[in-house]
C-alpha cells in the first residue's frame, strides 16, 4: 500500500469576503510529484502556504507525515519543517548573506553536524545545482536563474522529504525554465523527494509530472494525469492549455 | 454638499488614523511581551548580536562623533556671555556639564541614533519581509523573531549608552575648546570643576535611561519593518514611520523618567 506523504482534508481559506480555497483535499503520495495548476489568484501559493504552516486555514486539517501541521505547537511545528523546504517564487535568498551562508544557514541552525560535513554538503549541492563558481557570491550578483538554481539548493541540502516550489521557473527564459525543470526532476529521482510544484509553465509540469490537479474558483476542477488534463473538452482548460486570451 | 462630504471624509481619516495608532500600540505592546519571553530562550546568538553591535556602532559613529563635539562647543559659546552678565564665568565647564550629562547628551544621542538606526532597522527588515526572506527563515525551522528582532533590539539596548557616553565626552571637549576661545582656562582647571559640578546622581539616571532609549529605538524598528506590507512602498513607509515613532516615544519617556528620577535623587 503507498503511503501518503500529505494529507489535505477540507481545506478553506477566505480573505475577507472572498473565498481562495473551497473546501479543497488531496493527498500526495510519497515520492510523488504533483502539479498544481489555475489561474493567477486562483488559491495555489495560498495552498502552499497552508501547507507550510505560514497561513492558517478557516477549516480543515493539513498532515504532513501523520502531524497535523495546524495543531502543532511552534518547536514542534519546526521539527516537522526541517524534513520540508519551500522554494519561494523569489527564491528568497538572504540578501545580506553569501552563497555560501545561504546554504549552510539551515544547516547550522537544525542540524547537529560537524563543520566539515557542512563543507561537503555544500559543495555537492552546488555541484548537483551546477553552480561551484557561485559559493562566495552575494545573492545581488546572481542572475534570476542563478537565484533559482541557489534557492534549490538551499532547499534540498538538508534532504527533505517534502519540497513545496512555488512558481519555480517563472520569469526564466524557456531554456533555463527546462534546466530547472529537469534538475528538479532529477533530484526527485536522486534523493527520491516529494514535491508539490504550484506552475503555469506547460513544459515545466510535462517534465515533472506524476499527476496534476487544477484549481479554479477555488476548488479542484481537475484531478489526474496531465494528458488527460490536455484533452478534456471543457473550453476554459482548453484555453488555458493553448494560451489564448481567456474570456470568461 | 461639499462640506459635509468633506466632514465625512476626515471622520474616515481621523478613525483610520485612531485604528493605526491603536493598532501600532498593540503591536509595540505584543513585540515587548515577546521580546522578553525570547531573549532568555537558549541559543542567545551571542553573535548575532555582536555582528549588530559592531555595525550599529559603526554606523552612528560619525554622526554623534560630530554631534557630541558641538552641542558642547555651541552651548557654551551661547551661555558665556549670559554669564559674563553675572560675572559667574567660572560656572560655565559645570553648566555644561550638568546639562550635557543629565539631558542633553543621552537625549540628543538618542534621537540622532533613531533616525540612524530605526529607519535602517525598518528598512531592513521591511525589504526581508517583502521578499519573503523572513518566510524563508521561518519554513526553514528557525525562528525569526529571535534571529531578527530579539538580536537587534538586544544591540540597540547595549550600544546606544556607549555611545552616550562617548558624546558627553566630546560635549566636554568642545565646551573646553569654547571656553579657551574666549578666555584662557587651564586643563586641570576645567576637569576639576566638571568632576566636582557632577555627582552620581546625576551621572547614573543620564545614562541609564539610555538603556530604554535603546530599546524603544531596536524595538520600533524591528515592529515596523517585521510587520513591513505593500510592497517596496511598505518598506519606505516603514522606514520613516519607525523614526517619526521613536523619537515620539523616546521625548515623551524621557519625560516621564525626568520626573521619576527627579523624586528619587
Amino acid at each position: 500500500m503507498v503511503e501518503n506523504l500529505v494529507e489535505i482534508f477540507n481545506l478553506t481559506k477566505r480573505f475577507d469576503d472572498k473565498v481562495i480555497l473551497d473546501d479543497i483535499s488531496i493527498n500526495v503520495e510519497k515520492g510523488e510529484n504533483l502539479i498544481v495548476f489555475g489561474r493567477s489568484g486562483s488559491g495555489k501559493s495560498v495552498l502552499l502556504k497552508c501547507i507550510i504552516g505560514l497561513i492558517t486555514p478557516d477549516k480543515g486539517e493539513i498532515s504532513i507525515m501523520g502531524k497535523n501541521v495546524h495543531n502543532l505547537k511552534i518547536k514542534k511545528l519546526n521539527n516537522l519543517r526541517k524534513n520540508i523546504s519551500f522554494l519561494f517564487q523569489s527564491a528568497a535568498l538572504y540578501d545580506s548573506m553569501t552563497v555560501r551562508e545561504n546554504l549552510e544557514f539551515p544547516l547550522i541552525r537544525n542540524f547537529n553536524i560537524s563543520h566539515n560535513v557542512i563543507n561537503e554538503k555544500i559543495i555537492k549541492t552546488l555541484e548537483l545545482v551546477g553552480l561551484e563558481d557561485a559559493i562566495y557570491k552575494m545573492p545581488s550578483e546572481l542572475s534570476g536563474g542563478m537565484r533559482k538554481r541557489i534557492g534549490l539548493a538551499r532547499s534540498i541540502i538538508t534532504d527533505p522529504k517534502l519540497i513545496l516550489y512555488d512558481e519555480p521557473t517563472t520569469g526564466l527564459d524557456p531554456i533555463t525554465s527546462k534546466e530547472i525543470s529537469e534538475l528538479i526532476l532529477n533530484l526527485q529521482k536522486q534523493l527520491n523527494m516529494t514535491s508539490i510544484v504550484v506552475t503555469h509553465d506547460l513544459i515545466c509540469a510535462e517534465i515533472i509530472a506524476d499527476r496534476v490537479i487544477f484549481l479554479r474558483d477555488g476548488k479542484i476542477a481537475y484531478q489526474g494525469a496531465l494528458e488527460e488534463l490536455k484533452t478534456i473538452q471543457d473550453p476554459f482548460l482548453q484555453n488555458f492549455f493553448s494560451n489564448k486570451l481567456l474570456n470568461e | 454638499m461639499k462640506i459635509p462630504e468633506v466632514i465625512f471624509k476626515q471622520r474616515l481619516k481621523f478613525r483610520e488614523q485612531f485604528y493605526n495608532f491603536m493598532a501600532t500600540v498593540t503591536g509595540l505592546t505584543i513585540f515587548t511581551i515577546e521580546f522578553f519571553k525570547q531573549a532568555f530562550i537558549l541559543p542567545l546568538e551571542a553573535s548575532e548580536i555582536k555582528k549588530h553591535m559592531d555595525e550599529l556602532g559603526v554606523k552612528t559613529f560619525p554622526i554623534v562623533t560630530i554631534t557630541g563635539f558641538i552641542i558642547g562647543f555651541v552651548l557654551a559659546l551661547q551661555t558665556q556671555p549670559i554669564l559674563a552678565r553675572f560675572g559667574a564665568t567660572d560656572f560655565l565647564p559645570a553648566m555644561v556639564a550638568i546639562s550635557v550629562v543629565r539631558e542633553l547628551g543621552p537625549v540628543i544621542t538618542a534621537l540622532i541614533f533613531a533616525g540612524r538606526v530605526s529607519s535602517g532597522i525598518g528598512a531592513e527588515l521591511g525589504s526581508m519581509r517583502v521578499t519573503e526572506q523572513i518566510d524563508a527563515m521561518d519554513v526553514s525551522g528557525v525562528n525569526p523573531f529571535k534571529y531578527l528582532v530579539v538580536t537587534r533590539i538586544i544591540a540597540t539596548t547595549m550600544i546606544l549608552p556607549l555611545l552616550t557616553v562617548y558624546v558627553i565626552f566630546l560635549a566636554m571637549v568642545g565646551c573646553f575648546i569654547a571656553i579657551a576661545i574666549a578666555e584662557p582656562m587651564s586643563v586641570q582647571y576645567f576637569i576639576d570643576s566638571v568632576i566636582e559640578s557632577i555627582a552620581f546622581e546625576d551621572f547614573i539616571p543620564g545614562v541609564s535611561k539610555t538603556f530604554i532609549f535603546g530599546y524603544i529605538v531596536g524595538l520600533v524598528g524591528c515592529y515596523k519593518g517585521y510587520t513591513t506590507v505593500g510592497g517596496t512602498e511598505g518598506v519606505g513607509k516603514s522606514s520613516t514611520t519607525s523614526v517619526v515613532i521613536a523619537s515620539m516615544l523616546i521625548l515623551i519617556v524621557d519625560a516621564i523618567l525626568v520626573k521619576i528620577s527627579v523624586l528619587i535623587w
